[in-house]
């Protein structure tokens, strides 16, 4: 997927101006965030946040050997009779799959979301060498209609309201218009089941991959994922190397947390263990299945001091959180995952320097971090972000030395006394008799949407000074 | 008890009157109350903007003013944050720094933390009286626990009628130089804020941050609501009558 990170003020600017945009983020605003609130306190908030540090824990057991865990994976795959292949980044997962596809003369692709297919750009890929994509997701399935990046990594179409689905549906589904949710539903079924009957090859993602058996675990709530993995004749999961977790021991703990997390639900309506291709014994199931396990860029952050990015576990609680989300929708982020974990991974994956918005795009509020059911500190990872653009000097030299010249003030009381002094008194006289400044000059962007108060006129340290003293 | 109190650098520069605000309150707490001529800013800006030798400089020169007290007190949460929980992380790995930066984050408190759960205040001078509601910081709720203990001290004043706003724990959009950058999103952040209060009935909006406060009255003020006050607990706590 093109990147278009570097453009978020424009992004987030024409969001803002969005009005259909703007009522859709208001609503979605407390939905997700309450949900998931309901399902901790169900479930009880003391077990709730032991369950996390749990989870925390099993992510980093995993990752601390994740070598070890993606060999005993491959073993066990393999033993089981799937193929298991690496990429290294996005053209190496195309390139694979178009071969596979060739190799067994597949013509029509069924896919269960994948975010690393869209990282990928898998779709335009198969569409250009005679593989027709369908995404069957419905929310996927809508935006692929729309033709348009997801907006939210598990509600990928969640910028879209009734009317704007009503329309995509009448146009390409060349049938009445309908405005009624179940029957778009419907309609939305029954135009994919012809699809679900004809395709011969099946491509998903992956929750989690379980080491000791070899198996990908796919958590669904629309039932599409089992039959995009089980009913064409070749199933390829993509999914990233990190997905990798020791045991179904830890898949189950992981499980309480998930689907809590990311939609309040105690579990999903669908939770897939898939191992291996069909037996001689089965009654279903895919005759070749396929591993692409995907770097694009992760190991890049094992055994840095950003590792913990890779404990999640894509459940989207960062961006329902994410008072900045909440404002702007996921497109103005410019790539494949939005909210504070896009904000993190985007300029690893992407390079530090096509994404240099979005490690700023945030207030650093920590409402990700605590919702977090892994325990990510995104608020200290987008903070060390912003440590290496400065190393690397890619903030305005006008930043770095304003910095540079505060703390030289700041260093010498005498002079902070004196400059102090003399702002305060400045900023008093322009803000007159109003009270409040309206165009600040060196901050423009705070005066864009709001006054500037101004100071009392004296600052804290000559008024004290100045105090009458106590006599004792 | 000897507590510093660290001013910050915005109630110096912008709202002397919380400094001396929560000088009274201490002082009505029975503690001693120093206040070093030299303090000026715990290097939070640099720090959350990736400047760390700037960032890094401020914490020693304000670790040495303040280390001989009991206590260090701030009338912010994000500064008391800033020192309790992100000093340690400048002088990683350093024997002699990180133990002096430790020592002094161990006895680091928010006002209302400490005069709730150090000082053990009943009763706050103040004589308040109107109806308000009360914006959580976010440092202070999310780093540093507080939510409770304002809403406990204001409990004990009796003229005091606190009515909850909508998502009073979501960010007004303030972010320190994030409001400056990215200006729109901001105003818009803080539109949402200023929405949830003006659903309420209250009079004032109370919270513990500077930053915070600017930029709600900034907003209130620009979408023409000039009546809502917006104060600083510490005001609302040591109120003259």
């Amino acid at each position: 997927m093109q990147i278009q990170s570097m453009h978020f003020q424009a992004r987030a600017h024409k969001a803002l101006a969005d009005e259909k945009l703007q009522s859709v983020m208001k609503r979605f605003g407390s939905g997700f965030v309450d949900k998931r609130a309901a399902a901790r306190t169900e479930l009880g908030v003391e077990l709730f946040e032991t369950l996390r540090t749990a989870s925390a824990g099993i992510r980093d057991r995993g990752l601390a050997n994740l070598d070890v865990w993606l060999r005993r994976f491959e073993e066990e795959a393999r033993r089981r009779g799937a193929t298991v292949l690496w990429a290294a980044d996005g053209a190496e997962v195309r390139k694979l799959v178009l071969e596979i596809a060739a190799r067994h003369g597949l013509k029509k692709a069924i896919k269960s979301k994948s975010m690393v297919s869209e990282e990928a750009g898998l779709n335009e890929a198969l569409e250009g060498n005679g593989v027709t994509p369908i995404e069957t997701d419905l929310g996927e399935y809508i935006i692929q209609l729309a033709k348009e990046p997801p907006s939210h990594i598990i509600a990928p179409a969640i910028h879209k309201d009734l009317q704007q689905v009503s329309d995509l549906f009448a146009e390409h589904h060349r049938r009445p218009r309908l405005e009624d949710i179940g029957k778009l539903t419907r309609e939305a079924r029954l135009m994919l089941r012809e699809h679900f009957l004809t395709a011969d090859l099946g491509i998903s993602g992956g929750n989690f991959l379980i080491a000791e058996t070899g198996s990908v675990a796919i958590v669904t709530n629309e039932g599409n994922g089992r039959m995009v993995t089980t009913m064409p004749k070749v199933h390829v999961a993509i999914t990233g190397i990190e997905k990798v977790i020791p045991t179904l021991e830890d898949f189950a703990t992981l499980m309480r947390v998930l689907p809590r997390s990311a939609t309040g639900q105690a579990i999903s309506n669908y939770v897939s263990l898939l191992t291996g291709p069909r037996a001689a014994s089965d009654l279903d199931g895919p005759e070749h299945m396929y591993f692409i396990l995907v770097d694009g860029g992760r190991t890049e952050l094992v055994g840095g001091d950003m590792q913990e990015m890779l404990r999640c576990i894509r459940c989207g609680a960062c961006m329902n959180h994410c008072p900045v989300y909440q404002t702007v929708g996921g497109h103005a982020y410019g790539w494949v995952y939005p909210g504070p974990m896009g904000s993190v991974l985007t300029p690893i994956y992407n390079g530090i320097e096509n994404a240099l918005d979005l490690p700023q795009a945030a207030t650093l509020c920590g409402a990700c971090h605590v919702a977090c059911p892994v325990k990510i500190p995104l608020p200290e990872l987008l903070r060390k972000l912003r440590e290496r653009q400065m190393q690397a000097k890619l903030r305005p030299w006008s930043e770095r030395a304003g910095f540079c010249a505060w703390a030289f003030v700041a260093r010498r009381p005498r002079l902070y006394a004196l400059a102090t002094r003399i702002a305060a008194r400045a900023m008093k006289l322009l803000g007159g008799e109003k009270g409040t400044i309206s165009r600040l000059p060196l901050g423009s962007g705070w005066t864009l949407g709001r006054e500037m108060p101004v100071p009392e006129g004296k600052t804290f340290r000559d008024l004290y000074a100045a105090r009458p003293k106590r006599g004792n | 008890m000897r507590v510093g109190l660290f001013v910050t650098c915005l109630v110096d520069l912008m709202r002397p009157r919380i400094g001396f605000a929560a000088l009274k309150l201490l002082e009505h707490a029975g503690c001693e109350v120093f206040v070093p001529s030299t303090q000026t800013c715990c290097g939070q800006p640099g720090w959350n903007s990736g400047e760390r030798s700037s960032a890094r400089a401020l914490a020693e020169k304000l670790i040495g003013e303040f280390e001989a007290c009991d206590y260090l007190v701030a009338p912010s949460g994000s500064c008391a944050g800033m020192i309790k929980t992100h000093y340690k992380d400048l002088f990683e790995g350093e024997g002699a720094w990180l133990m002096r930066a430790d020592a002094l984050a161990a006895k680091t408190y928010e006002l209302t933390d400490f005069l709730a759960n150090v000082a053990r205040v009943q009763q706050v001078p103040g004589a308040f009286s109107g109806r308000i509601t009360y914006h959580d910081s976010c440092s202070g709720l999310r780093e540093l626990g507080v939510k409770a203990q304002p809403r406990a001290l204001l409990a004990g004043m009796p003229g005091v009628r606190l009515e909850e706003m909508k998502d009073c724990e979501v960010c007004c959009g303030f972010g320190g130089t994030f409001s400056v950058k990215f200006g729109e999103v901001s105003a818009a952040m803080a539109e949402a804020k200023c929405a949830h209060i003006a659903d309420t009935t209250a009079e004032a909006v109370v919270l513990g941050d500077l930053g915070c406060m600017l930029n709600i009255e900034g907003r209130l003020r620009r979408r023409g609501d000039s009546k809502t006050r917006v104060l600083h607990v510490a005001e609302v706590l040591a109120a003259d009558g």
